[in-house]
C-alpha cells in the first residue's frame, strides 16, 4: 500500500481546505470500500482526511415530512431509524439487504453513494480497465460480465454501480448538499452519476475539493407504501444481480403515482421514468406493470452472458408493484 | 518507530494503550502484531469473512477495514476482553455447550459478532428478514442466520452456531 498522511479534519471547512491543498487526498469515512481498494492498489491516495467525526450524523424529520440525513450517518443507524422505517421503508429495506451487520456499522450514507464498482477487472490492477486506467481497454466486454450493465453502458465500460441505498434514494428523488470553498449547493442524486461514454473514469458530478454534507429525501405522501426487492447469488451478504426500489400510490384501483428505480443494471441507479409514465392512470394490475417495465427495458442491450437480467428485472418489478398494491402494510 | 509514525491512543479491553504506528496499519494488525491480542483472526483481510470482528465503541465491525489511526480515541473490546475473569461471557459458554465450532479459526469473530448482534436486537434494530419494520424483531432461526451472515465458517458449523446464539440470547 502506498504511504499516506492521515489528517483528522476539525470541521467541514477544514476538510475542504485540506482537499484543495492535496490533489492526491481522499476523504475517509467508514472506509469499508476505500480501505479495501487501497489494499488492492486500486486507490493510492497520498493523504486521507478523516471526516468520520464531524458531527454529520444527525437524521432530522423536516416539517413537510421529508428527511435530512447527515452524510456521516451510519448505514445501520439509518436503517433502524423510526422515521425511516415508518415513512420510507424502501430505504430501510435497501440498506438492510446490503453488506453485513459489521459493514453497515461502519459504512456511511455519503460513502455508500460514492463506493466504486465491484467489476472484477476494475478491482484487479493486473488487468486493463478504462475506469482505472483510461484508454487501457475493457476486458469485461469479452470476459466475465455476467453481473454487469444492460442499460446505459458504452463500448468503453459496462460496469454497474453496486449500492442498494442509492437505488432507493434515486427512486425517492433525493438531493445532495455539497460544500466546496465557501459555497454550498444542492444537486439531485439522479444525474449525479455520469454516463460512462468515453471517460468512465469520471464517475460523479463532484469536484475534488467538495464534501457531501447531507442527503435530503423530499416528502412523498405515499413513501410508506414502498419496498425494495433484491436478487443475488446467495441468500444474504452479496451484491445484487438485479434489484428494484419502488413506491406506489393506488387510488380506486388505478395507479395515481409511482416511483421505480432499478439496481445492478447500469453505471448508476436506473430511474425507470418510462415505466413510471406508462403506469400512471393505468389499472393497478399485473398486465399494466408488465407493459410498463417492458417499455423501460426496450432500451436494454445485454451482453453475451447477462441477458438473464432483462427477465429478472421484469419479474422483480412486477412482483414488487403487485405486493405494494395488494397490501400496503406488508412492507411497513 | 519511524519518523512518519503516528501515535494512537485506544482503550482496549478496559485498558488504556498507546502505540506509534505506520498510518497504513489496520486495527487488526495493530491488535495482533503490536498488542499481542491474537484472538481476532485475519481471514480474507477484505471485509468478506468476519473473522476479524471486534466491538468498536460497542458495535461490531471488521477490524481489517479500519485503520488504527482512525480508531484513535475509541474503546475496543476483543474476544480476550469478553470474559469476566474466569467467568465466560454467555455467548462463549453457549458456543462450548453447543459445540459451535470445528477448527475454531472463525470462532472469535463469530462470538464477537453475536455479542454485537444481540445488542442490536435488544435495541430493536430490524434485519432484511424482519417481516414488519415497525414491530419489534423476534430472534427466529432465520433472523439469526441473516444477522450473522457477515461471519463465514468454512467448517460449516452453522448448525450448532444458530442454537448457541439462540441460547445466549436467553
Amino acid at each position: 500500500m502506498r504511504r499516506f498522511d492521515y489528517h483528522r479534519a476539525a470541521d467541514v471547512d477544514a476538510a475542504v481546505l485540506l482537499l484543495a491543498d492535496r490533489p492526491g487526498a481522499k476523504l475517509l469515512a467508514g472506509g469499508t470500500n476505500l480501505t479495501d481498494l487501497m489494499k488492492l492498489g486500486v486507490e493510492q491516495p497520498d493523504a486521507l482526511i478523516d471526516v468520520s467525526r464531524l458531527g454529520l450524523d444527525e437524521i432530522s424529520e423536516l416539517p413537510d415530512g421529508g428527511l435530512r440525513i447527515g452524510a456521516g450517518v451510519r448505514n445501520s443507524d439509518l436503517a433502524a431509524h423510526p422515521a425511516v422505517r415508518r415513512g420510507y421503508p424502501v430505504l430501510s429495506r435497501a440498506l438492510l439487504s446490503g453488506a453485513s451487520g459489521q459493514l453497515r456499522n461502519l459504512a456511511t450514507t455519503a460513502g455508500n453513494l460514492l463506493q466504486r464498482t465491484r467489476c472484477r477487472y476494475f478491482q484487479d490492477v493486473s488487468k486493463p480497465c478504462n475506469k482505472r486506467r483510461p484508454g487501457s481497454g475493457c476486458p469485461a466486454i469479452e470476459g466475465d460480465h455476467h453481473n454487469l450493465a444492460i442499460l446505459g453502458a458504452s463500448e468503453h465500460c459496462v460496469a454497474t454501480h453496486p449500492s442498494d441505498l442509492a437505488v432507493a434514494l434515486v427512486a425517492l428523488d433525493a438531493e445532495l448538499t455539497v460544500r466546496g470553498g465557501d459555497a454550498e449547493r444542492t444537486l439531485p442524486l439522479t444525474g449525479f452519476y455520469l454516463p460512462p461514454d468515453d471517460r468512465p473514469d469520471r464517475e460523479y458530478g463532484l469536484g475534488h475539493a467538495e464534501v457531501i454534507t447531507a442527503v435530503t429525501v423530499p416528502a412523498l405522501s405515499f413513501g410508506a407504501v414502498s419496498g425494495y426487492r433484491k436478487a443475488r447469488e446467495r441468500a444474504s451478504y452479496a451484491f445484487a444481480i438485479g434489484s428494484v426500489a419502488a413506491a406506489l400510490d393506488v387510488t380506486d384501483g388505478v395507479v395515481a403515482d409511482v416511483r421505480i428505480a432499478l439496481g445492478a443494471v447500469a453505471h448508476k441507479p436506473w430511474r425507470a421514468s418510462i415505466a413510471e409514465r406508462a403506469l400512471v392512470g393505468e389499472p393497478a394490475v399485473v398486465e399494466s406493470y408488465e407493459r410498463a417495465i417492458d417499455a423501460e427495458l426496450a432500451a436494454a442491450r445485454p451482453l453475451r452472458d447477462n441477458g438473464y437480467k432483462v427477465g429478472l428485472i421484469r419479474r422483480l418489478v412486477v412482483a414488487t408493484l403487485a405486493e405494494l398494491a395488494g397490501d400496503p402494510e406488508l412492507r411497513s | 518507530m519511524s519518523a512518519d509514525d503516528v501515535t494512537v491512543s485506544l482503550t482496549v479491553n478496559g485498558e488504556a494503550r498507546e502505540l506509534a504506528v505506520d498510518p497504513r496499519t489496520t486495527l487488526l494488525d495493530a491488535l495482533r502484531e503490536r498488542l499481542g491480542l491474537t484472538g481476532a483472526k485475519k481471514g480474507c483481510d477484505h471485509g468478506q469473512c468476519g473473522s476479524c470482528t471486534v466491538l468498536l465503541d460497542g458495535r461490531r465491525v471488521n477490524s481489517c477495514l479500519v485503520f488504527a489511526v482512525a480508531a484513535g480515541g475509541s474503546e475496543l473490546v476483543t474476544i480476550e476482553g469478553l470474559a469476566d475473569g474466569e467467568q465466560l461471557h454467555p455467548v462463549q459458554s453457549a458456543f462450548l455447550e453447543f459445540d459451535a465450532f470445528q477448527c475454531g479459526y472463525c470462532t472469535p469473530g463469530q462470538i464477537c459478532s453475536a455479542v454485537g448482534m444481540l445488542a442490536e436486537l435488544a435495541d430493536g434494530w430490524p434485519s432484511a428478514v424482519t417481516d414488519r419494520l415497525a414491530g419489534e424483531p423476534e430472534l427466529t432461526e432465520a433472523e439469526i442466520r441473516e444477522r450473522m451472515s457477515g461471519n463465514l465458517c468454512r467448517c460449516g458449523a452453522y448448525a450448532n452456531i444458530v442454537p448457541a446464539v439462540r441460547q445466549a440470547a436467553g
